[in-house]
């Protein structure tokens, strides 16, 4: 192995990839598209076998110890890693910002919590941000010249200060038009589990959600979040709407020919 | 015009039945629409013309929590500048002395009648039931308090009481009040219904013993009192009649007038967009031998309830609260369902943190699901001008309420299950496995989407779940690594 060579494979950074129990249990496309953006961007990627989940269902639902213990065994997984990104803000969100205010009073683990939370980042701010993409080389699924909206999840959003990232990126692909609609940064009523606790009100939310996005005319609504998407994609198969939903690391990774989270496809 | 008791909120349906009843109301609905719609495009205008608003926000959270650290000293203060006035500082420990106090006070003047203008803390301890079981009326000026007081309800916004009324509703109900009105007289616009209320209040100014304000500061370095209000209300209600009591929380004590002034700059701008309300007054005392006008007594009933137990545990930060209301106007929650399904004097966000914590130890009464109530959007502590962390502290009730084994909303059992699996990876990857597996099924039967998903009727009574594109991502990828590096 000649010096250069080795340089070379030093200087990529080692990317450890929470995929996200949704992403992983339900859509792995999504979970592909965010390893092949990442490697695109020089990264090498690794996805530890015994991730679990962030822990936010235990945390927000006040168990506090068993997000806690989620937390120390996610770090253990994880600290290892250059980075550690989410296709995920709500994810992102946890380790980032939760976990070391969770491990803050335990001092076997403030630090590392807080040195891991600092490695953490959201996918697309990962790959603007640290990065430096500024634009990605994908296509969307032969024939769509098609518009869409994004929807800013709220962890990412406010948590994260993700806004312009994934809309910095987007703009880059090819015949794809964006238009925001009036309530880009309100919640989807999804939550967590908020959206099982209180269906109706949760529905109300995302029928707001969904008439502002109609509005705009949009062929598609694009998010950061599955949480989200599947608040969304499914009401929207409830309703009738023939509006697509999908991940934003699909579309930047030009991996829409699966079908989408709803609609026809 | 005696108030009928308040409903009891404690005996009233559940938050998520009137949740349900407030959605399936279309007026209701209209009404909050127009309320988040407007504010979120006034605010944004609002933010455009002062690009120092987060300086001004970072400054009034400093004079804030000021203020909450020297409570005790400047609460003295405030009472030795007062008396220096010739007022007097009554102190109640809970609701039943607050209103003890007013009432003693309204008996000692003899007063039959009691203009009032807008105060939270009027209605958090039920002052108006307790004035009227004295026969003693409180009359209440702020328009849509007035509004409220004729339809027997609670307000359902902090800074907009009626806000879940529209004009139509409001014409009916002054047509069926003032009986002595020609029925068929115009009400189409607000104008009208400002007119016709204007001159049913005038006289009850002229007529009232008493007048009751709240504050929305206390000063202590000159025992003023600082009123904030749009119709100008409060100021005939303290200056008119010979009695002026103010009932103030003990919160809201503030070193100087520039730190009341600090939060004024945030205050209207957070709760109506305004830079500035229409009327803003400082209130110093009795009437002096050379004023034009004033009462000829002056009274501050400083009420705790639950301020000061509050101060001491990990609740304080809501002490801040300058009852703005911006948490309620832009919470997605209360914007589906609106104040009154909260079952609360305080609703929102804000109400949620401030329910369980105030009044008796337990707090104001069925308030421990409020804090269930919260997809944790984090739009309230965005705007919030103290800075108030409200999903935090929201997050903190609900570890209250699971450490004391309240299982308060279907579903936390299964969360104790699930987090209890993930912290065995093993275990959860066999469910996992099982999971996925379960739902293909599901949606293979109902040929593609999920329409019924056992243990998430929540979920599936209006919402279909995509079927699992089939395997764990994590399996795969690993699967595929090892494939590709053999």
């Amino acid at each position: 192995m000649n010096a250069e060579h080795h340089k070379k494979i030093t200087d990529a950074p080692q990317v450890g990839l929470f995929a996200s129990c949704l992403v992983d249990a339900l859509r792995p496309t999504i979970g592909f598209a965010a390893a092949k953006l990442l490697e695109d961007a020089g990264c090498i990627v690794s996805v530890p076998e015994r991730q679990v989940c962030c822990g936010q269902p235990a945390y927000n639902a006040g168990d506090r110890k068993a997000a806690a213990a989620i937390a120390r065994q996610t770090i253990v997984l994880f600290e290892k890693f250059d980075y550690v990104v989410a296709p995920s803000g709500s994810c992102a969100a946890m380790l980032r910002v939760h976990f070391p205010g969770l491990l803050s009073d335990d001092p076997a683990w403030a630090l590392r919590a807080a040195v891991l939370g600092e490695k953490c980042w959201e996918l697309t701010s990962f790959l603007t941000d640290v990065r430096g993409v500024a634009a990605v080389k994908s296509g969307f699924h032969s024939g769509f010249r098609g518009k869409i909206t994004y929807h800013d999840s709220c962890a990412g959003l406010r948590e994260l200060g993700v806004r312009k990232q994934p809309r910095k990126l987007l703009a880059s692909i090819d015949g794809l038009t964006m238009k925001d609609h009036s309530i880009a940064d309100v919640c989807c009523g999804f939550g967590g589990t908020f959206c099982v606790k209180y269906g109706k009100i949760s529905t109300a939310m995302t029928d707001a959600k969904i008439e502002a996005v109609l509005a705009t005319g949009a062929d598609m609504v694009v998010a950061g979040d599955l949480g989200c998407l599947l608040a969304i994609a499914g009401r929207l198969s409830r309703r009738g709407d023939r509006v697509e939903a999908r991940h934003v690391a699909e579309l930047l990774a030009g991996m829409t020919n699966g079908p989408p989270i709803s609609g026809d496809g | 015009m005696i108030m009928d008791a308040a409903p009891d909120q404690s005996s009233a349906p559940d938050f998520p039945a009137r949740a349900a009843a407030a959605l399936a109301d279309p007026t209701l609905q209209g009404a909050l629409t127009k309320l988040q719609t407007e504010f979120r495009r006034d605010r944004a205008a609002m933010l455009g013309r002062i690009p120092e608003f987060d300086q001004l926000r970072d400054h009034a959270t400093a004079i804030r929590n000021h203020s909450l650290a020297h409570l005790d000293e400047l609460l003295e203060q405030f009472e030795t500048n007062v008396s220096l006035t010739g007022g007097i500082v009554h102190w109640c420990r809970n609701a039943a002395e607050a209103c003890e106090t007013v009432t003693g006070i309204c008996r000692a003047v003899g007063a039959e009648t009691v203009a009032k203008s807008k105060s939270m803390l009027s209605e958090e301890i039920a002052l108006n039931d307790h004035l009227a079981a004295a026969s003693i009326e409180p009359v209440e000026t702020d328009l849509g308090e007035y509004i409220l007081q004729l339809r027997h309800e609670t307000p359902s916004h902090i800074v907009m009481p009626a806000i879940h009324l529209n004009a139509g509703q409001i014409a009916d109900v002054f047509r069926e009040a003032h009986t002595d009105h020609d029925p068929a007289r115009y009400l189409g616009d607000a104008d009208a219904l400002l007119a016709e209320a204007r001159a049913m209040l005038r006289q009850k100014f002229l007529d009232a013993d008493v007048g009751i304000t709240g504050a929305n500061a206390l000063i202590a370095d000159t025992g003023s009192i600082l009123l904030v209000t749009n119709e100008g209300n409060a100021d005939l209600v303290h200056s008119l009649p010979k009695t002026h009591i103010a009932i103030v929380g003990i919160e809201k004590a503030v070193a100087t007038l520039d730190g009341a002034m600090a939060v004024v700059r945030v205050l209207a701008r957070s709760a109506t967009t305004q830079e500035v309300t229409s009327y803003t007054t400082l209130v110093t005392g009795k009437r002096r031998a050379n004023d034009a006008d004033g009462p000829s007594s002056f009274h501050v009933v400083l009420v705790d309830n639950g301020r000061s137990r509050m101060l001491a545990g990990p609740y304080a930060e809501a002490l801040r609260c300058i009852r703005c209301g911006a948490c309620q106007s832009l919470c997605p929650v209360y914007g589906a369902v609106g104040g009154h399904a909260y079952g609360a004097v305080y609703a929102g966000p804000i109400g949620a943190v401030l329910t369980p914590n105030l009044g008796a130890p337990g707090g104001l009464g069925a308030a421990r699901h409020l804090p269930q109530a919260s997809s944790f959007c984090g739009q309230c502590e965005e705007v919030c001008p103290v800075r108030i962390p409200l999903p935090a502290l929201m997050r903190r009730l609900r570890e209250d309420a699971f450490e004391d084994r309240q299982i308060t909303v279907a579903g936390q059992k299964w969360i104790a299950a699930w987090g209890w699996a993930a912290q065995r990876p093993a275990l959860y990857r066999l469910g996992r496995r099982i999971g996925i597996l379960m739902l293909r099924i599901l949606a293979k039967v109902s040929g593609g989407t999920i329409r019924t998903l056992p243990l998430a009727g929540g979920w599936s009574a209006t919402r279909d779940f995509p079927a699992p594109e089939g395997g764990s991502f994590v399996e795969l990828w690993n699967r595929r690594k090892r494939r590709e590096s053999s």
